[in-house]
This record gives C-alpha cells, sequence and structure tokens, in this order.
C-alpha cells in the first residue's frame, strides 16, 4: 500500500477545497432536526456544551462546522469557546472519519510489551499518522491512552474489534480483513 | 422494582428477594467486564444461553453475567456455583462440554481449571488459585458474584443497608466521625484523608453543595476504576449518598470518561433504578433527606482528573485547573462547597459504614488503612486486578499475587502512580505498601496502576514515554509546566536516539525542580517523577545512553543494529520474506545479511526468526560485524551431502 496525503487533524487551510466538498457528502446524515433534538434534551443550557458535542460526536462521528454554528446560536455560547472546547478534549473530531477507526493503544503495559513499532507498522502500512484519516475515507488512525485490557496488550481497537497481543508482523494480516 | 419507604421495608425486600432465590440451584457467571469482553465473553455469553436451552435446561440453570473478576490474564472466566468451580480462557466451543458435564453431571472439565505454572497442579476453586488466595478483597469482591445491571443482586448481598444506617441510625456528624476515625485516605492518588475533605466541606458557609465522583480514570495502565463502575456501580453509588448526607449535599455528579463506554451504560442503569426504589430522589428511604444524581462524560483530557479541571469541565468549559486555595470544599463547582472523591474512595464508604471504623483500622499499615486495589500489568504472569491489604510487599504482590515475570526474565522495576509516579527498583521490593512507604522511595500510590518492567525496558525510554503522554495531555495553562514538560522531553528525547551530552541529567534535574515547584496543578507537579526517579536508581542507564551510545535494554532504536548471526542462520528465509523494506539478502542455502544502509529497524526479522535458531541478534554500542563473504554464505546441510 503506498502513503497518501490525509486530513488534517483539524480545520486547516482548504476549507472549501475539494476536501471540504467530500465533507459535505457526509454531513447529509446529519440533518438539523437530529442537533435540536440533542440541543433540547440538555434544556439548552450552556454548561451542558460538552454533552451535546459528544453527543453530536456519537452520532455523526465528526463534527461538521454547520452543526457547531448551530450549537453556538442555540447554547448561546461563542463560537471561539466551542473551538477551544473540541480542540480541547480528544473525543471531537473536526474532519470526517474514516469508515474504519483504528485505534492503538499506547497504555504503559502496551508501551513495555512493543506498541511504539506496532503503531509505526500500521503507519506504514496505511500511510497517516495519528489524528488523520485517508484520503479514500477507509482508515482513521488514534492512539488512546489505555484500553484497560492490559493483558491483551499491545491491543488494537477496529471498530470496537478488539486485536490483542498484537506484533508488527501480524499487523498486516488484521488490516486485511477490513475493505 | 418498587419504591422502598423505610429501612424495615428495605430488609423486609431483600429477605423477599432471598427468599426467591434457591442457593442449591446451580448458577454460572461470566465475567464480563471490558477485559474479558476484548477476549471474547460476548460469544461465549450467547453459547451459554443456547446451550442451556438446547440441553433442557432453561429454568433450572441460572446464568448471570457479572462484572469484573479480576483474572484479566486468564479471561474470560466462567464461574459454576454453587460449587464454585472456576473455569479459564472459556471459549465459545467448551460450552457444550461445561453444560452436560458440570452443570449436569456435577463433574469437573479439567483442562479448563487453573494449572499452576510451577508445581502443574490444578485449583478447582477461586479460592485455590494463588491470584486469588493472597488477596483481601473488601470492595472488589462483590463484583464476581452480582450482575451490575441487576440491583436485586445488589440488595441481595446487604446493599443499601449502609445507608439505611446512616439515614437512620446516625447524624451526619457521626458519618463523618466514622470515615475519620477510619483513616480512609482518598484512592485517587495523593491519599488525603476523606473524612477531613468532608468535614471542611460541611463546615463551609452555603446552603447549596455538590458531591462528585471522579471516574476521569486517565493513568494509562490503570483501570480498577472502570472495573467497580462497570461491575458494581450502585456501591458507588451507595457511597456518594451517604456522603452527600454526611456533608448536607442535595446534587452530585458522576463523572466518567467517555472511552468506558460499559461504566457509562451500568452507572446509568443504576441511577435510574435506584431513583426507582427510592434511594435517590426526594424523602429517601422516608428519611426526609433529598439527593439526585447527574451523570456527566469527560470528553477526554487526562488533566481532568484533576479537581479544579474537572470541576472546570463540569460547567463546560476547557479544562484546565485553578489555583488553589480556596479549595473546591470551600469554593468549588459554581463557587460552591464542592467534595470530589474517586470512585473506589467512595465504594469504600458502605463497608466503613457497615462494619465500623475499628474494623477498618484493623487493617492496613499505621498511615494507610483498608486495602488498594492495583492493577497490575506489564510484564507479570498474572495480568490483571488485585485487591491487598495495605502493608502488603511488593515482592508478594507481583510474585505471590502475579504470579512473577514471564519467559523467566530478570525483574527490573515496578511503575507505580502512573505518569505522576515513580519506578522502584528490585532493591526496595520488600518496602510495605502503603502511601507514605511508596513516597519515600519516590514514586507514589497514584490511582493504584502498577507496571512491571523487567531486563527488556529500558528505564530512559520509559522516562521518556511518561514525559510525552504528559507533554501531549499538558493543559498548557501554566508556563513550568508547558514549557518544563517538553524541554525535559527534548532532552530525553535526544538522550534516547544517541545525541545525549554531558550535563544532560543535571539539567533534567533542574528542570525538575523547577517544574515541580512552579506548576500550577498536581499534573506539572509530579511530572518530573518519573524522571527523577529513573535518574535516582538508574543512572548507570543514562550514562551509557550519553556515554557509551549504548541501550543496555535494546529498545532505543537510534542505538541498536540488527544482525544476523552467520553461525546460527539456517537461511530458512522467513525474515527474508517478512522484511518490509528488502534489506534481507539471501536465498535458499545462502546465509542471510541485513543490508544496513536499506534496515529501517522495524525488528520484524528478531520477531519472526524461529526461537530454535535465534540467528537474529540485537547490537548496541559496538559496531555491527562486517557481512560474511559472499563465498562463504552457502550452506551445505549435513543430510543431503550425504
Amino acid at each position: 500500500m503506498k502513503a497518501r496525503s490525509a486530513f488534517p487533524p483539524s480545520y486547516g487551510e482548504g476549507a472549501g477545497t475539494g476536501i471540504m466538498a467530500r465533507k459535505k457528502v457526509r454531513t447529509v446524515a446529519m440533518d438539523g432536526d437530529k442537533i435540536d433534538q440533542i440541543i433540547d434534551k440538555h434544556q439548552g443550557d450552556a454548561s451542558s456544551l460538552i454533552q451535546v458535542l459528544l453527543e453530536i460526536q456519537s452520532e455523526n462521528r465528526w463534527l461538521p462546522k454547520e452543526a457547531l454554528d448551530k450549537v453556538s446560536e442555540k447554547l448561546h455560547v461563542p463560537f471561539n469557546r466551542i473551538q477551544h472546547i473540541t480542540t480541547f478534549y480528544k473525543a471531537f473530531s473536526l474532519v470526517p472519519r474514516g469508515r474504519y477507526e483504528i485505534h492503538v493503544c499506547m497504555g504503559t503495559a502496551c508501551h513495555v510489551r512493543g506498541a511504539p513499532r506496532v503503531l509505526e507498522k500500521v503507519q506504514d502500512l496505511i500511510g497517516i499518522t495519528p489524528g488523520e484519516t485517508d484520503l479514500d475515507l477507509k482508515f482513521s488512525l488514534e492512539t488512546v491512552n489505555c484500553l484497560g485490557c492490559c493483558a491483551l496488550g499491545p491491543v488494537m481497537v477496529i471498530d470496537g474489534e478488539y486485536h490483542g497481543k498484537m506484533a508488527p508482523a501480524k499487523v498486516e494480516d488484521v488490516l486485511k480483513n477490513y475493505d | 422494582m418498587r419504591r422502598i419507604n423505610s429501612p424495615a421495608d428495605l430488609e423486609g425486600l431483600r429477605k423477599d428477594i432471598l427468599s426467591k432465590r434457591n442457593r442449591n440451584k446451580p448458577c454460572i457467571t461470566l465475567c464480563s467486564g471490558t477485559a474479558c469482553h476484548a477476549s471474547g465473553s460476548e460469544k461465549v455469553a450467547a453459547a451459554i444461553e443456547q446451550e442451556i436451552e438446547k440441553q433442557g435446561l432453561k429454568g433450572e440453570v441460572d446464568f448471570r453475567r457479572t462484572g469484573c473478576h479480576g483474572f484479566c490474564e486468564k479471561g474470560p472466566i466462567a464461574v459454576i456455583y454453587p460449587e464454585e468451580i472456576c473455569y479459564l480462557q472459556v471459549m465459545p466451543e467448551d460450552i457444550s462440554e461445561i453444560t452436560s458435564r458440570t452443570l449436569k453431571e456435577k463433574k469437573v472439565v479439567d483442562r479448563l481449571l487453573y494449572v499452576d505454572p510451577n508445581t502443574g497442579e490444578k485449583a478447582t476453586h477461586e479460592s485455590d488459585i494463588p491470584f486469588y488466595k493472597n488477596q483481601e478483597r473488601l470492595v472488589f469482591g462483590p463484583n464476581r458474584r452480582i450482575d451490575p445491571k441487576s440491583i436485586e443482586d445488589y440488595l441481595a448481598i446487604g446493599g443499601y443497608q449502609a445507608l439505611a444506617k446512616a439515614l437512620f441510625e446516625m447524624t451526619p456528624e457521626q458519618v463523618i466521625r466514622e470515615v475519620k476515625g477510619a483513616n480512609l485516605r482518598g484512592r485517587g492518588g495523593a491519599g488525603f484523608p476523606a473524612g477531613m475533605k468532608w468535614e471542611a466541606a460541611r463546615n463551609a458557609p452555603g446552603e447549596t453543595k455538590y458531591v462528585i465522583v471522579n471516574c476521569d480514570e486517565g493513568d494509562p495502565g490503570a483501570y480498577m476504576d472502570r472495573s467497580l463502575m462497570e461491575g458494581n456501580p450502585h456501591s458507588v453509588l451507595e457511597g456518594l449518598i451517604i456522603g452527600a448526607y454526611a456533608i448536607g449535599s442535595h446534587e452530585g455528579y458522576i463523572y466518567v470518561r467517555q472511552e468506558y463506554p460499559l461504566a457509562v451504560e451500568n452507572v446509568g442503569i443504576a441511577i435510574k433504578q435506584a431513583e426507582q426504589c427510592g434511594f435517590l430522589g426526594e424523602n429517601i428511604l422516608g428519611s426526609g433527606f433529598d439527593f439526585t444524581i447527574q451523570m456527566h462524560r469527560g470528553a477526554g483530557a487526562f488533566v481532568c482528573g484533576e479537581e479544579t479541571s474537572l470541576l472546570m469541565s463540569l460547567e463546560g468549559k476547557a479544562g484546565e485547573p485553578r489555583a488553589r486555595p480556596p479549595y473546591p470544599a470551600t469554593k468549588g463547582l459554581w463557587d460552591k462547597p464542592t467534595n470530589i472523591n474517586n470512585v473506589e474512595t467512595w465504594a469504600n464508604i458502605p463497608f466503613i459504614i457497615n462494619k465500623g471504623a475499628d474494623f477498618f483500622t484493623s487493617i492496613g499499615t499505621e498511615g494507610s488503612k483498608g486495602t488498594k486495589i492495583f492493577s497490575l500489568v506489564g510484564k507479570v504472569n498474572n495480568t490483571g486486578l488485585v485487591e491487598v491489604p495495605m502493608g502488603i510487599t511488593l515482592r508478594d504482590i507481583i510474585y505471590k499475587v502475579g504470579g512473577g515475570i514471564p519467559g523467566g526474565k530478570k525483574f527490573k522495576a515496578v511503575q507505580t502512580g502512573g505518569p505522576s509516579g515513580g519506578c522502584i527498583p528490585e532493591e526496595h521490593l520488600d518496602i510495605e505498601v502503603d502511601f507514605d512507604e511508596l513516597a519515600q522511595v519516590g514514586a507514589i500510590m497514584g490511582s493504584g496502576g502498577m507496571i512491571v518492567m523487567d531486563e527488556d525496558t529500558c528505564m530512559v525510554d520509559v522516562a521518556r514515554y511518561f514525559l510525552a503522554f504528559l507533554a501531549d495531555e499538558s493543559c498548557g495553562k501554566c508556563v513550568p509546566c508547558r514549557e518544563g514538560i517538553r524541554q525535559m522531553l527534548k532532552i530525553l528525547t535526544n538522550i534516547s536516539e544517541g545525541k545525549g551530552k554531558e550535563g544532560d541529567i543535571e539539567l533534567l534535574v533542574e528542570l525538575s525542580e523547577t517544574t515541580r515547584n512552579a506548576s500550577l496543578c498536581a499534573l506539572g507537579k509530579t511530572a518530573p517523577n518519573p524522571v527523577l526517579s529513573t535518574i535516582r536508581y538508574f543512572r548507570d542507564e543514562y550514562e551509557a545512553h550519553i556515554k557509551e551510545k549504548r541501550c543496555p535494554a535494546y529498545v532505543c532504536k537510534e542505538l541498536i543494529s540488527y544482525y544476523i548471526d552467520p553461525d546460527t542462520c539456517q537461511a530458512c528465509m522467513i525474515c527474508l520474506r517478512k522484511c518490509p523494506v528488502e534489506a534481507i539478502v539471501g536465498g535458499k542455502n545462502q546465509i542471510h545479511v541485513i543490508d544496513q544502509e536499506k534496515c529501517i529497524k522495524c525488528g520484524t526479522c528478531f520477531e519472526v526468526c524461529p526461537p530454535r535458531f535465534g540467528a537474529v541478534k540485537k547490537i548496541s554500542g559496538e559496531p555491527v560485524p562486517p557481512p560474511i563473504p559472499e563465498e562463504a554464505r552457502t550452506i551445505i546441510r549435513k543430510s543431503k551431502a550425504k
């Protein structure tokens, strides 16, 4: 597999270019009503901003700018504060996610058992670094600080499926199963 | 479930539940915590349900999915009652046999039992397995007996009796006195006495007060809080309600990381059940005390485990810490008096109220009472969650409970307290584990992560790892933490890449002192610990990296090379085929040679070389031997030569 350029980890230059056009396609799933429902559930309270954003994130898998504008308007929170929150906390993504989300555990137990080399191998194979999504929107790569299944370390999770006792030599065989 | 209106009503209901349960009825329990889930317990559960149905045992056998049993190394774990037969590493294909042999015929399936790796002896019951035998499971024990989604199960083991006792037989002052008397120290890291914290919040002026459960367990390699939240959420709720009563609070929050979906789910269910039963809401158990709980999901920031950052996050802001004082006890959430305790601290409360401070203080050491749950992980045979009395030695935890180091390797260090903690070497393995002793040797108790490291672990790399973690997680608000950690990380990275200079160690120590003294919150104040403790005990490793450009543990990539020993290479072609950059030259019957120019040091060849050959070697601090001349590379096999 050859390396490809990737989406930047946050809004960068190039908003509105071809990359953004792709994003628009992906926003269709998130309609305004759904966002309204989520906000209403929290009684439009500004202190529930993080909870609202988390729900939109889990519903849509990333936070489109249109959605954030709406949240800003309805919760009466300035947009710059929303930017602060969405870039501060790791759970939020400001770019579309791939079909498969790969999480490589970098917890201490996995680290001492060789997780950095597993991560390197994954990066080599899919051509993106943590925080990025490939241009085909196939894989997103993230590192996590501990998945709490240290007995299986090093661990890699792809869309909720756990792959334990990983080794660089096993990575390719695992990734082959996702197409 | 119906609403319960008085302590007598509660006792009546408990008896009612117990009377409907037959102790002798076979029951198969399956660990369904996150770790076992990752090992495939979901499929095992489906198989159990199917087999019970298929073999006509429906109604005759109970099936219960419990929280984490702790022995994650051997998951998924199934325990069969009433005999308490414990099966390990159960797979879906084993279920048919378990059902027919054990559930029906009451016979034991030998091959699924625990085998002692030293003696070869088998253990039928949980209590015979050394991993469990050497623990004292006061808080964590109920996990394996109850279904966390069932409040009935919790009531059956005496749940919410401590709450009834506190509300009806004790004044808030008496509750605080009991917790103070128990000398319960915060299990989240710092070990501040919970009773004193409660008293300060109670005495703080103001009508509105808050109580909070801190389940933002961010330490890598630590997951005991998650297992309590997943496996026994009602015990945490009960502790919180008792605390609220003592402090005079009517609103509580549970702050859970969103990375723990099962904990979020189970706590949500528990809150709903407690509301229905009248343990939450207005006029709890008819006592006139009102209390509600809301759950707040953390969005992934390590610093939010620090209490003032957690408060900011609860208020819907970025989790950046505030200066203390004022402490949250006087000025916390929305500037109101607030008490924050860790999950495990809250889960200890019902136990203390039920059994009394005297019983609690009979366990542990002079300064640290009770038990502590550790997550014992890394290079250790029995990875898992262990609850041990304070005062047990590190050696007992690692060797008796943990079963020692795998693969006959040599122990090097144990790291406690996560990124705020330190590495403890072999010479201190016999210290008694408690808050003060660990601090003495330069580590901390922390929330209970215990990572065992063997001879293959590079201590410079470990320090660099933690600093990289902290640099990433520092919120950036105060300069000493933001810049101090970054500079220390730079120096450590240089050392691990062979660019270390004379004087780097002294510079690290100096930077550590500034960062420790001047940072705003605990993240920065404790960040130098991994560096200082590794320098203190493993200075020789630092010096080897700096002076000899050698990594004694063969970990730091820039300082090692891979080399194929021509005397042992059997030209089997495995490494040659697997090398991702085609850096290995050779062929059939041609001894393989690594082209050092092309090699990216990924280690694949080292890993795939069959252990019986062991031809791929790591070299550090010395030049790679020149490749053997091409004409000498052909192997003449004896068998074929004949």
